[in-house]
């Protein structure tokens, strides 16, 4: 098994933190968008979706991992869909014994989450080539990671889009709402002013590196 | 590729080893999901029939306790303690002397994106529906979800009219939607500015659903007295 160097040198907690911020899987690697797109039209929905996300994303990265040497690289692709699948039917099951409510808002994204490609994309490029200790510690990263990068964009759709947020009226009766924040374009409009603030701040600090420091890669 | 490249190229894997991954992770998963989905079920079934019970209590407020019905072929009623999950049940609400106060009766119809589950209160003291509560929506959050919680809409069916003609064959009104505002008739919907399609599809499974069962209801109201 190929061992990158520079993994070799990170810890687990850097596992952790790259997911949050660095590697964030909706700001920076911009995956699984479908979710991102159609289920943030409010924050509670928004964050329903991340903690499930997250679940899914932990258990079979943790499954993944620490079966990777009883898995044939011919069949891998299958298997990692199998492991994924059950954890998303176990959620599905898990959400409905907590609240049916909750699970008519995430309606058929629930289901969707076996093909969100941030979850295959952890077994394929992390889980299946390192230890258990540290695809847990990945998945729940980039878990975390996509659960604030869906709660930013459903905070606000809904506090534009409703006037509100967790439900709790903002505004006065006055305040006149942005429709379109809730339907699918605003998702798309949402998305990239965030990407546009995440993109100026990581250029403006690349920046002041090269400049204070005077390396040039 | 040289020969020495190919010569070291890692072995392919066995046969035995594809199909023990693959058969032996899909058993693995097979027996987790059997295994939450028989300890979550009577969790869910708990959840279903308190969320109806909920919307029972919802459009007949009156109502303290409720029955199920079954509609027998010969056209009457008869009570039901264990009913598939998939039949055309209705619900006879009684108060805290027993008393009959009306019926809740399911509907669905398709809406804007998928298909419209909701119940609706019948009061056949009063020949009216007293109110709505939406079962199962997927319409556009913001604008078609309007039909739960527009209060205007829901005013609709706080008294709408659905008396029968002299024989008690049919409805005398069938139930009808107008444009928002132009309500003046009592059997008729006022539709939602922005929800058009989804507060037609409301109106609309309530005219098609009420010119089946109040009739048939009202014809037999001595099958539910029985309940008492």
């Amino acid at each position: 098994m190929a061992t990158n160097p520079a993994l070799a040198e990170s810890s687990s907690t850097d596992e952790f933190i790259k997911g949050l911020w660095r590697e964030n899987p909706v700001f920076v690697q911009v995956l699984g968008m479908c979710p991102v797109l159609a289920v943030s039209n409010t924050a509670r929905n928004a964050l329903a979706m991340g903690l499930a996300t997250l679940f899914v994303l932990v258990m079979s990265n943790a499954a993944i991992s620490s079966l990777r040497n009883f898995i044939p690289k011919q069949v891998r692709i299958a298997t990692f869909i199998l492991i994924i699948a059950t954890f998303v039917t176990v959620v599905d099951f898990a959400i409905q014994a907590i609240s049916l409510d909750l699970h008519k808002a995430l309606g058929a994204f629930i289901a969707l989450i076996v093909v969100n490609c941030l979850i295959l994309g952890r077994a394929e490029a992390f889980a299946s080539k390192n230890p258990v200790g540290r695809s847990i510690m990945d998945g729940l990263g980039m878990g975390l990671g996509f659960t604030f990068g869906l709660f930013c964009l459903g905070a606000v759709r809904e506090i534009l889009g409703s006037g509100s947020l967790f439900g709790v009226q903002l505004f006065h009766d006055d305040f006149q709402i942005w429709v379109v924040m809730i339907l699918p374009s605003g998702g798309f409009f949402t998305l990239a002013a965030w990407l546009l603030v995440f993109n100026a701040y990581s250029e403006r600090k690349a920046r002041r590196l090269a400049g204070g420091e005077e390396v040039a890669e | 590729m040289s020969q020495e490249e190919l010569l070291a190229l890692p072995p392919p894997p066995k046969t035995w080893h594809m199909y023990r991954a693959l058969v032996g992770i899909g058993l693995l998963g097979g027996f987790l999901i059997v295994t939450v989905f028989e300890f979550t079920r009577p969790v869910i079934e708990r959840n279903h029939a308190e969320a109806l019970r909920q919307a029972i209590f919802q459009v007949l407020p009156a109502a303290r306790s409720s029955s199920s019905f079954r509609l027998l072929e010969t056209g009457g009623f008869e009570s039901v303690n264990d009913a598939a999950s998939d039949e055309a049940l209705v619900y006879a609400c009684y108060d805290e002397e027993r008393r009959l106060v009306g019926f809740a009766v399911q509907a669905q119809g398709m809406g804007y994106q998928d298909t419209i589950r909701l119940l609706y209160g019948y009061s056949h003291a009063e020949d009216a529906i007293t109110g709505i509560q939406v079962l199962e929506s997927r319409e556009t959050p913001g604008l078609g979800d309007k039909i739960e919680t527009d209060a205007d809409f829901l005013a609709n069916f706080e008294r709408l009219d659905v008396s029968l003609v002299g024989d008690l064959s049919g409805l005398a009104n069938l139930i009808e939607y107008v444009k928002p505002g132009m309500k003046q008739d009592p059997w008729q919907i006022d539709g939602i500015t922005g929800a058009t399609i989804s507060s037609t599809a409301v109106a609309g499974i309530l005219r098609k659903s009420s010119a089946v069962w109040v009739p048939k209801i009202k014809q037999h109201l001595d099958d539910f007295m029985g309940a008492e």
